[in-house]
């Protein structure tokens, strides 16, 4: 019988740093809850998280509680709970993963921290619809359940240029954000405070880019599995100083992982890039698949996503007006494909693998088209996956499996 | 000592194909049963029959490899390889072009397109969904409550095809029962699912000049082929043996070892 070959994962040092960050960042917003001592907003994971955090507040973001209800396999028991209630199968299982989780009082943080027995209870819901309008259906359910304000930004979607007309105008909203956040917060805006954050996420993200940059490298030292939960921080912290020294921690690492030509798939032999949401619940299992076939996926547009090279400090309100609408999911396909084939250059991939997320067709760009585009523009074979990024109901493993050993035989072929 | 010969094993999520080959690329023995639940007991019973086909033993088999969705659990294959790889191989050894294959199996769909080379050049399965497979044609002919062996001969004699128009197959049982309710006759029906199968599966992809059509749904069911080649407007080959071109083929990497 065909012995399937054991993968073993190289350990990022730096994770370990990482994830003490992550649990205090979770015990932190759960003593604020508990206690009281400071307001909680939350924050959709593109929103405008320097104004909130300039204003005071700490910030939880709900969908890392998807993709932790995700990672840990326990979105499908929960979904359904929501289906219940009428929110559909079809849209965002994140969504219905976080609402189902509600209803049923169960979070993930509990098992991952102990003491934390519930997700921080809100003070204010603040969205930004640059993403999707599924972020503002969600952050309302819970203004009807918490009692609580909801606010948000209302983003052009499918943006070719991003002109000065459109910048005007989300950075009017996001200024207009600031007088409903004085009266929840109960603080005063300070532009000084608020250009120090701002400042401070654009060299989070920055140092970020360096990161994903590191994968240029030949064997690439990180996997798109590996940063998929690396980038953490720059979700969840950006704006903060020790967000951008674990990054600059990571990128001393990985620096040196690729000076010593450490690779973290043994033998790479493909290089894959990946475009869509990971799905959650098979990350490690996905880590493994391709390791094993000596296939790196080292980039991807979803952890290139918070990037925002835009964010400018002197001129804070425009800059994250710009910042956030220039994002990859806002932008029109013409702009998608130029910038997907650039990723492909530059990490010099073999294939790419287009993940067709069931309940998340803003994030998946294999609906319109694209992928033959693509193919023409770049030359470059690809491969489309069915799945989700919570929802294991619309993942099939074997047929993943099928598809992703043919694709890479056809690699082979190819490479000759 | 007989002559060596070269196994291909399809372990098919439906069937278990077996195909001897011998080193000039000959087919001299075939078997064909249900996968069941025991994959590995299947599959040897599948190569026992086939080998006593081809007049060899066991220690005629110079190599073999395994492909389909239970190639993992295949005791005796030298290596294991995709089933997409080997329809593409099976097909390219008889028509050794540029080709596109359909390939309409019991739980899924493919379409493989080939270079002139045998190079693939890309790939569809069909979605996690039955639409368009051999599981859609059974759990129908178990509404219609006439054998599946039937499908082919009662969809050739319809005059009058139904026109189905969802692909889902809980919503086509929902209109095969409105149908019947109709007073509609089984072989309009049955013609009106083999149109909805071909329908699901050229939507899958575009398809090149020449195409190629295999697989068990297609050597038990020919007609399918006659109603591909009305919609697509052009003759469409199949191989010997259309429902062995994945085993055929995953003998023939076993030749190239």
């Amino acid at each position: 019988m065909a012995e399937e070959k054991k993968v073993v994962r190289k350990v990022i040092q730096t994770s370990k740093d990482m994830g003490r960050f992550m649990k205090d960042y979770y015990y932190e917003l759960n003593e604020a809850a508990t206690t009281g001592n400071r307001k909680i907003a939350w924050c959709t994971s593109v929103g405008p998280t320097e104004l909130l955090r300039a204003m005071g507040f700490l910030v939880y973001f709900p969908e890392t509680h998807g993709a932790m209800l995700g990672s840990t396999r326990t979105a499908t028991d929960m979904i359904p709970a929501a289906n219940a209630l009428g929110y559909s199968p079809e849209i965002c299982s994140y969504l219905t993963a976080d609402v189902g989780a509600y209803l049923n009082k169960f979070t993930p943080l509990s098992k991952a921290y102990p003491g934390i027995e519930t997700v921080p209870k809100p003070d204010v819901l603040v969205f930004n619809t640059n993403q999707c309008r599924d972020v503002q259906d969600w952050f309302a359910y819970y203004a009807r359940e918490y009692n609580v304000p909801v606010i948000g930004v209302y983003t052009n979607r499918s943006v070719g240029d991003v002109t000065e007309t459109i910048v005007d105008d989300v950075a009017k909203q996001i200024e207009g954000l600031v007088k409903p956040l004085e009266e929840i917060s109960g603080n005063r805006f300070d532009m000084d405070k608020f250009k120090e954050v701002v400042g401070l996420s654009r060299r989070c993200s920055d140092r970020w880019k360096e990161v994903l940059e590191t994968n240029a490298a030949k064997p690439a030292p990180m996997t798109f599995f590996d940063s998929s939960t690396l980038m953490g921080p720059a979700v969840v912290g950006r704006g903060t100083q020790v967000a951008v020294d674990l990054y600059d921690q990571l990128l001393a690492e990985l620096k040196d992982k690729a000076a010593k030509r450490e690779a973290a798939v043994e033998d790479e032999k493909f290089r894959i890039y990946w475009d869509g949401m990971p799905v959650w619940g098979r990350l490690s299992a996905h880590s493994k698949l391709f390791a094993g076939l000596k296939a790196n996926v080292l980039s991807s547009t979803y952890c290139s996503s918070w990037i925002f090279t835009a964010l400018d400090a002197d001129d804070p309100f425009r800059s994250m007006a710009r910042a956030y609408t220039e994002l990859f999911i806002v932008r029109s396909d013409d702009y998608k494909e130029t910038y997907i084939k650039d990723k492909l250059d530059f990490f010099d991939i073999d294939g790419i693998i287009y993940h067709d997320a069931r309940t998340c067709p803003n994030n998946s760009n294999c609906r319109y088209g694209m992928v033959k585009r693509v193919e023409k523009l770049s030359g470059i074979p690809s491969l489309t996956i069915d799945g989700d990024l919570c929802d294991m109901r619309c993942v099939s493993d074997e047929q993943t499996k099928t598809k992703v050993e043919a694709f890479i035989e056809q690699l082979d072929e190819l490479k000759g | 000592m007989s002559q060596s010969v070269y196994v291909g094993i399809d372990l098919g999520a439906s069937r278990t194909k077996v195909a001897v080959l011998d080193a000039a690329k000959n087919v001299i023995g075939r078997a064909v049963h249900n996968s069941g639940t025991d994959y590995g007991q299947t599959a040897e019973l599948c190569l026992k029959e086939a080998l006593s086909m081809a007049g060899v033993g066991m220690d005629a088999i110079a190599a073999g490899i395994a492909t389909g969705y239970g190639r993992s659990n295949v005791t005796f294959a030298n290596a294991t390889k995709t089933e997409i790889a080997c329809h593409g191989k099976g097909c390219f050894h008889y028509f050794p072009h540029a080709i596109s294959i359909i390939d309409i199996g019991g739980q899924d769909n493919k379409i493989i397109k080939l270079s002139d080379a045998g190079l693939r050049t890309e790939f569809k399965m069909n979605r996690k969904c039955a639409a368009g497979t051999g599981a859609f044609l059974e759990e129908m002919s178990l509404r219609l409550n006439i054998p599946l062996e039937a499908m082919n001969d009662n969809a050739k004699k319809s005059t009058d095809m139904v026109k189905l128009g969802s692909y889902c197959t809980v919503f086509s049982g929902t209109e095969v029962l409105e149908n019947i309710r109709h007073g509609k006759k089984v072989a309009d029906i049955v013609k009106g699912l083999f149109f909805s199968v071909i329908k699901r599966v050229l939507e899958m992809d575009s398809l090149t000049e020449n195409v190629v059509m295999t697989g068990g749904v297609v050597a038990h069911n020919p007609y399918l082929v006659d109603m591909a080649e009305e919609i697509i407007g052009r003759k469409i080959e199949v191989p010997p043996y259309p429902q062995f071109s994945g085993a055929i083929g995953a003998a023939l990497f076993a030749i190239n070892q």
